[in-house]
């Protein structure tokens, strides 16, 4: 194992959410190693968007702080976000650009530069092939979803944090998804997820957290 | 001593120290301001100026002066307090800001409003372009749009930095409108306002000014907290303290 | 960091083309504002020439102020804004390269279009150069004071009515300079120097400052 690989974990210390006037929840603290899954687990507004927003360093906790190889990512920054790969509830690609593009510009926002073939490739392999030069307005919504997952084809991020990857895909999809994550995390990566759906990995670690028990 | 400070700065620790402070401001307030009006009807000249002198209307300058003093430097303590917030992210600092922003803008209205009459005397119209009165009006637009934008945000939170974001905005940008309307032809500047040179003015005049500034300033300070007190409540509604506080008030 | 800021200017203006009427509407909006005010104040040529210069700057302002909701509006609901916050590029360069697209969509038509409109106005040859100089320095401050402006108010119901509460005083300088830049123009040429540096160190500050400015005012906004 690379030394590099050694430290690779994240951690939350005494983590303290509020939105609005209300507590979602207080003095939080986890660890996560390298290889590992984390499913975050929660009612309806328990919390589970918020604190993955936190953990992406989009959300600033009102106490704690979450650290990345051992420094807090606040002073980080940018050098955090090199590793970070998040997946909100909103697909984050244009509608008026084709899916070629939108896995163009984010690569090159990533900070990647990647190949117009690879980029083809991860579309075929996400079920895309034919759809490439269409403006992803014109697909449906689980077509515009996989586009969005395509970026986790083409990312070296180290860290992914999924919120509800799963909902509008279909079986296939799903399935896919599954062996992509189970992939990130059998090579060393980390992914922490939220879903109401049971996921079965196949390699690796899984841990669970509970919110609003 | 500092310890003592960070005690103060939690909004539980607060809320009963500003209770216990607003009845003594008050009382600061009615004492200064009756003192301020005293002075500056009995025991100042009854006009300003030598030739083309102000008569009695120039005592207009004991409000409308000290308020626009009060509008400007409210401006200050509201950048002040967001500029903490923002930096140390503590949420008393934001509570301030929003409960000095009401009290401010009242006082800018109130340098415009009496400063339309002072003009309508002495000019012998209402409203000119005067670069002060201009600057005074952008800064009245200031208040509103501080006051506009957090009250348009739910989210608390984002309510509070937001508009303390505008708020050191709006401050950077202040001197460059203020020089703009002094100077619309950088080559030349003229004012309609005579330039005030404090030292100038009789002394009983600058006294009562000056008390009458200080009788705002206690103003300030009184309707701030009792504002404060109001916010504290509603935000920390939820905690444990107010609820106590609300079970104490209102026995069942 | 050049190829960051290309993709992102590239980015906005392909998506501009490929919808292309919110660049027009800006447009038209500025030509049918200069338009209306002689209807209003009557047609006297006297009374226009004097007019002219303030009429096209407020026009002006009232255009980028319009064309201001979109800048990040769209990014803001599909999520790619977001995106760009999470990237490990600085998110002053990324809201700049905003800018200036939208700058080129919005700001550039009204400067070539100032001839157009100062012919209306019966302004003189030179008037009217000094008039798109003075367009030209300053439509680019408007974008980016605006953008902070944009950002803070991202998401909000009438949100377009409180933008313009909280940006259009902060433009009056702009519209001192820039106005005051045409009107001094008819009488000796010379005098326009002071008033077209007076708008170019303000474009360097606000240029340093406002992406900044408007990066913060958007990590609070996406929280």
């Amino acid at each position: 194992m690379r030394p590099e690989a050694a430290t690779l974990m994240l951690e939350v210390v005494g983590l303290e959410c509020r939105r609005g006037d209300r507590r979602l929840f207080s003095g939080l603290g986890l660890t996560l190693e390298a290889g590992t899954l984390l499913h975050v687990r929660g009612r309806n507004g328990s919390g589970k968007t918020t604190l993955l927003r936190t953990l992406c360093g989009l959300f600033a906790p009102d106490a704690g702080e979450v650290r990345w190889r051992g420094e807090s990512i606040r002073d980080l920054g940018d050098e955090y976000r090199r590793d970070l790969l998040y997946f909100g509830h909103l697909n984050g690609i244009k509608g008026e650009l084709t899916g070629i593009e939108n896995l163009a510009i984010a690569a090159t926002l990533d900070g990647d530069r990647v190949a117009t073939a690879d980029i083809w490739t991860a579309l075929e392999r996400i079920g895309l092939a034919g759809f490439e030069d269409l403006p992803t307005r014109m697909l449906s919504q689980g077509q515009k979803k996989r586009v969005a997952l395509a970026r986790l084809m083409l990312s070296r991020a180290k860290l992914w944090v999924l919120d509800e990857p799963f909902t509008a895909l279909d079986v296939d999809a799903v399935s896919l998804l599954q062996g992509l994550i189970a992939g990130h995390v059998a090579g060393g990566g980390l992914t922490v997820l939220t879903t109401h759906q049971e996921v079965p990995l196949t390699s690796g670690q899984v841990a669970r957290l509970d919110l609003g028990s | 001593m500092s310890l003592n400070w960070f005690k103060l700065a939690s909004p539980a620790s607060f809320y009963p120290v500003a209770g216990r402070l607003v009845p003594l401001f008050w009382i600061l307030t009615v004492g200064l301001l009756l003192l301020g009006f005293y002075w500056g009807f009995f025991q100042t000249p009854d006009q300003l100026g030598g030739s083309n002198a102000q008569k009695e209307y120039y005592r207009i300058i004991f409000i409308h002066v000290p308020a626009a003093w009060m509008s400007m430097w409210l401006y200050m303590v509201i950048v002040g307090w967001a500029a903490i917030g923002l930096v140390f992210n503590t949420r008393l600092s934001f509570m301030m800001a929003n409960a000095v922003a009401p009290t401010g803008a009242i006082f800018t209205f109130l340098a415009l409003w009496t400063g339309a009459f002072w003009g309508r005397t002495s000019w012998g119209t209402y409203w000119d372009w005067d670069p002060r009165l201009t600057s005074e009006l952008v800064l009245f637009f200031l208040y509103i749009g501080y006051i506009a934008l957090h009250s348009a945000i739910d989210d608390t939170r984002r309510a509070d930095r937001a508009s303390g974001l505008l708020a050191i905005v709006g401050l950077v940008m202040v001197p460059v409108i203020y020089w703009s309307i002094n100077c619309p032809d950088p080559t030349q500047c003229a004012a309609l306002h005579q330039r005030s040179d404090l030292t100038r003015i009789d002394g009983n005049i600058l006294f009562s000014m000056l008390i009458m500034t200080l009788g705002f300033w206690m103003y300030s300070f009184a309707t701030s907290f009792m504002r404060l007190r109001g916010i504290i409540l509603t935000r920390e509604a939820e905690s444990a303290w107010v609820r106590e506080l609300l079970s104490q008030e209102n026995p069942k | 960091m050049a190829r960051v800021f290309w993709c992102i200017l590239i980015r906005d203006l392909t998506l501009a083309m490929r919808r292309r009427t919110d660049v027009l509407t800006t447009l038209f909006f500025f030509v049918i504002v200069v338009s209306l005010f002689p209807l209003g104040v009557g047609t006297e040529r006297k009374i226009l020439e004097i007019l002219g210069p303030g009429v096209v700057w407020v026009a002006a302002l009232l255009a980028s102020m319009l064309a201001l909701e979109r800048l990040f509006a769209a990014d803001y609901e599909d999520g790619t804004l977001e995106q760009m916050l999470l990237t490990a590029q600085p998110l002053s360069l990324l809201v700049l390269a905003k800018i200036s697209a939208h700058w080129i969509l919005t700001g550039l038509p009204l400067v070539l279009i100032a001839p157009l409109v100062g012919m209306q106005y019966h302004l003189t040859g030179t008037a009217i150069w000094v008039m798109m100089l003075a367009l030209l320095l300053g439509t680019p401050i408007l974008s980016l004071i605006g953008a902070i402006g944009a950002a803070l108010t991202l998401g909000l119901r009438g949100g377009g009515i409180l933008l313009s509460l909280l940006i259009l005083p902060l433009y009056i300088p702009v519209l001192v300079y820039g106005a005051g830049a045409v009107e001094v123009s008819r009488i000796d040429l010379m005098d326009v120097q002071p008033y077209l540096m007076l708008l170019g160190a303000f474009f360097l500050i606000a240029l340093i400052l406002a992406p900044l400015a408007s990066s913060a005012a958007l990590r609070i906004s996406l929280e």
